[in-house]
C-alpha cells in the first residue's frame, strides 16, 4: 500500500482504492451475497418483511428437491450442456490443430478474423438463423424433402434437438479461441519427433497434443459448459414448452411467479453447478485458476 | 507420400464444412431479409423486396429500444473506463497475497454465468434500495461484469509502460497527478480508447444481464428476442441484417486497428533493443574519438 501511495501519491491513490471498493464490493461481493441471503427467506408481503416471518429456512431449496418436473429439468439441463460441451470439442479440436500447427503463417490472420467476425455477432442473431432453418417449412425440411429423406416436413424445435444444436452453433468459438491459443505454443519439433520415432497420427496426438492442450481444452469446457448451462435466449427461441431449460423456470419463478425467493435459491443452485463443474475441470485437467481467468 | 495427402484433403473437407457450418445460418438469414414472404425463410421465394426496411423504419418500439440501448452503452463505457483504469493502476503496484485475492475476485464475474449477475443485481437494488430494473439497474449490472474487461486490456498495455518515466517526471517537480496527466495518461490513451470501444459492444449486445435488470425498459437485444419469439416479421431481419453488416465493419477496423498497433508496439521493442544502444554506441565512439 505504501508503495502504492509513493507511486500515485495521495489523491490518486484515494481514488484507485475507492474505484476497487465500489466495484468489488458494491457490484460483486455484495449483490451476490444479498442474493443468496435473499434464497433463504421466505417469500412475504412487504408489511411482514422484518417481521417475526423473516426467517431464514432452506424452504425455497426443498422446493426443487420436492418438484419431480424441476428436478428433471435440472438434470437435463447438466445433461444436455455436458452433451454440447462435449459436441463443440470434438468440432473444434481439428480446427484449432489446424490453426495452431499447420496452416501457413501468412494464411492464419485471414482464418483467424474469420472466426472473429462471427464471434462479435450477437448470440440471439446466431440462434435466429438457426430458428429460420429449423422452421418447419424452413430450408432444411425443403433440403429433407427434395433429397427424399422424408416423407413429412420434421418438427426440430418441439425437442431437445434444436436446443442443443442452436447452443452448440451459438457457443462454438468460446471452445475454438481456448484451444488454439493453447495447440499454438506446442513446438512443432515434439510432434515431428513423436513422428519420427513412428507414433502413428492418433497416438501422437493423445500423447503430445492433447496433454499440451489440456489448460486450452479445460477452458474452452468451462466457458461453453457456463453458457450452455445459463443460456436463456438459446432454449426460449429454439425449444417448444416440452424443452424447457433450467433458466426459464429461474425466469419464470422471478416474473411470473412473482416469487423472487424461491427464483433466487434457484439461481443461486445453478451458480454452484457452474463453480462446481469449475473445480472438476479442474482437478480432472490438473489447471490452477490462474490458467483459466487469462 | 500417399497418406499425407489424404489427410490434406479430409482437413480441407473439414474446413470447408466447418466454415459455411459458421457462415451458411447468417447467409440464411441476410438473404430472408429480401424475401416477400411475411414469415422470414428462404424457402418458398416468394418475390424479392426491400419492403422489410421500411416495416423496420417505422416500428417504433425498435427505436425506443435502440434509444435505451445506446443510452446504456454510454453510460457503461462512463462507469467501467474510470474504475477498470483505476483498478488496473492498483493491481499494477501491488504485490503478494492480496494482489492474487483482489484479482480472483475482479475477474470472478467474466466466470459467473450473466443470468445470475442480472438476477444478483436485480434483488440487491430492488430490495436492498428501493430501485426498481430500468436503465440505471442495467447500467451497473452490465458494468460490474465489463470493468474487468477494461481492467485486463488497461493492464495489458500498463505492462509495456516504462516506469523510469515516472520517476523522471517526479524528479523533475512534477506532483502526482501531473504525472499521471502529463505522462501516465497518454501512454494508456490507446488502451482506453479501445476499452471504450469494447465496453459499449459488450453492453450493446448483452442479452442474459439485461433480461433480468431491464424493468419495463427494453435493450435491443432483448427487444429482438422478443420479436422473435411473437410477432415475428422480416423486419427482425433486416434488424438483424443491418446489425450484422455493422458489427462485421466494426470488427475488421478494430481488427486491424489491433494489429497495426501491436506491430507499432513490436518496432518500438525492437528499436529500443537494437537501435538505441547503437546509437549509444555510434554517440560514444563520436565523443571518444
Amino acid at each position: 500500500m505504501r508503495e502504492v501511495v509513493r507511486r500515485y501519491g495521495v489523491a490518486l491513490t484515494g481514488y484507485m482504492v475507492l474505484a476497487c471498493l465500489a466495484w468489488t464490493l458494491g457490484l460483486i461481493v455484495l449483490p451476490e451475497l444479498m442474493m443468496v441471503d435473499y434464497s433463504f427467506r421466505p417469500n412475504l408481503l412487504f408489511v411482514e418483511i422484518g417481521g417475526p416471518k423473516d426467517v431464514h429456512t432452506l424452504a425455497n431449496y426443498e422446493t426443487l428437491w420436492r418438484n419431480t418436473i424441476h428436478l428433471s429439468i435440472f438434470f437435463k439441463t447438466i445433461w444436455g450442456s455436458a452433451l454440447v460441451t462435449v459436441v463443440t470439442l470434438v468440432m473444434c479440436y481439428p480446427l484449432a490443430y489446424f490453426l495452431g500447427q499447420v496452416v501457413a503463417a501468412d494464411r492464419l490472420s485471414t482464418y483467424l478474423l474469420m472466426l472473429v467476425v462471427p464471434f462479435w455477432i450477437n448470440e440471439i442473431l446466431r440462434t435466429f438463423a438457426w430458428f429460420i432453418i429449423l422452421a418447419y417449412q424452413g430450408p432444411l425440411n425443403a433440403l429433407l424433402l427434395w433429397l427424399g429423406l422424408t416423407a413429412e416436413p420434421i418438427r426440430f424445435m418441439s425437442g431437445d434437438g434444436g436446443v442443443v444444436l442452436g447452443m452448440a452453433y451459438a457457443y462454438l468459438l468460446f471452445m475454438v479461441f481456448p484451444l488454439y491459443n493453447a495447440i499454438e505454443t506446442l513446438d512443432h519439433n515434439q510432434i515431428e519427433a513423436a513422428r519420427d520415432l513412428g507414433a502413428p497420427t492418433w497416438r501422437i496426438h493423445w500423447r503430445v497434443v492433447v496433454p499440451h492442450a489440456k489448460p486450452g481444452i479445460a477452458v474452452g469446457c468451462i466457458m461453453v459448459f457456463m453458457l450452455t448451462a445459463s443460456s436463456y435466449a438459446v432454449p426460449a427461441i429454439l425449444g417448444g414448452p416440452s424443452s424447457r431449460w433450467f433458466t426459464q423456470i429461474i425466469y419464470d419463478w422471478f416474473f411470473e411467479g412473482q416469487n423472487w425467493n424461491q427464483g433466487s435459491a434457484y439461481a443461486f443452485i445453478l451458480l454452484l453447478l457452474c463453480i462446481g463443474f469449475i473445480l472438476v475441470m479442474m482437478r480432472l485437467f490438473k489447471v490452477g485458476l490462474a490458467d483459466i481467468a487469462k | 507420400m500417399n497418406g499425407g495427402r489424404a489427410t490434406g484433403l479430409l482437413m480441407r473437407i473439414y474446413l470447408w464444412i466447418f466454415f459455411i457450418y459458421l457462415f451458411g445460418p447468417l447467409v440464411i438469414m441476410a438473404v430472408a431479409t429480401f424475401n416477400s414472404s411475411r414469415f422470414p425463410t428462404v424457402t418458398p421465394w416468394l418475390g424479392t423486396t426491400l419492403k422489410w426496411f421500411a416495416a423496420l423504419a417505422a416500428d417504433n418500439q425498435m427505436w425506443d429500444a435502440l434509444v435505451v440501448s445506446l443510452i446504456v452503452g454510454a453510460g457503461v463505457i462512463v462507469v467501467s473506463v474510470p474504475i477498470g483504469t483505476g483498478a488496473a493502476l492498483m493491481l499494477a503496484t501491488m504485490q503478494g497475497r492480496i494482489r492474487t485475492f483482489l484479482y480472483g475476485v475482479m475477474v470472478s464475474p467474466l466466470l459467473t454465468p450473466g443470468v445470475i449477475i442480472g438476477i444478483s443485481h436485480l434483488v440487491y437494488w430492488d430490495r436492498y434500495f428501493g430501485i426498481h430494473g430500468g436503465i440505471f439497474v442495467l447500467i451497473v449490472a452490465q458494468s460490474s461484469f465489463i470493468i474487468a474487461y477494461v481492467m485486463l486490456m488497461v493492464m495489458a498495455r500498463l505492462q509495456r509502460f516504462d516506469s523510469t518515466l515516472e520517476e523522471a517526471a517526479l524528479d523533475l517537480g512534477a506532483n502526482h497527478v501531473q504525472m499521471f496527466r502529463r505522462v501516465l495518461l497518454p501512454h494508456l490513451r490507446p488502451s482506453i480508447l479501445a476499452a471504450s470501444v469494447l465496453a459499449f459492444l459488450q453492453s450493446f449486445e448483452n442479452f442474459n444481464t439485461s433480461l433480468f435488470t431491464r424493468g419495463l425498459d427494453n435493450t435491443l437485444t432483448v427487444y429482438i428476442a422478443s420479436k422473435v419469439r411473437t410477432g415475428l416479421t422480416p423486419a427482425v431481419n433486416a434488424l438483424g441484417l443491418i446489425l450484422i453488416v455493422v458489427t462485421v465493419v466494426g470488427a475488421v477496423l478494430y481488427e486491424v486497428l489491433r494489429r497495426r498497433e501491436r506491430a507499432r508496439a513490436e518496432q518500438a521493442r525492437r528499436e529500443a533493443l537494437v537501435e538505441r544502444p547503437l546509437r549509444r554506441l555510434e554517440a560514444a565512439a563520436v565523443a571518444g574519438s
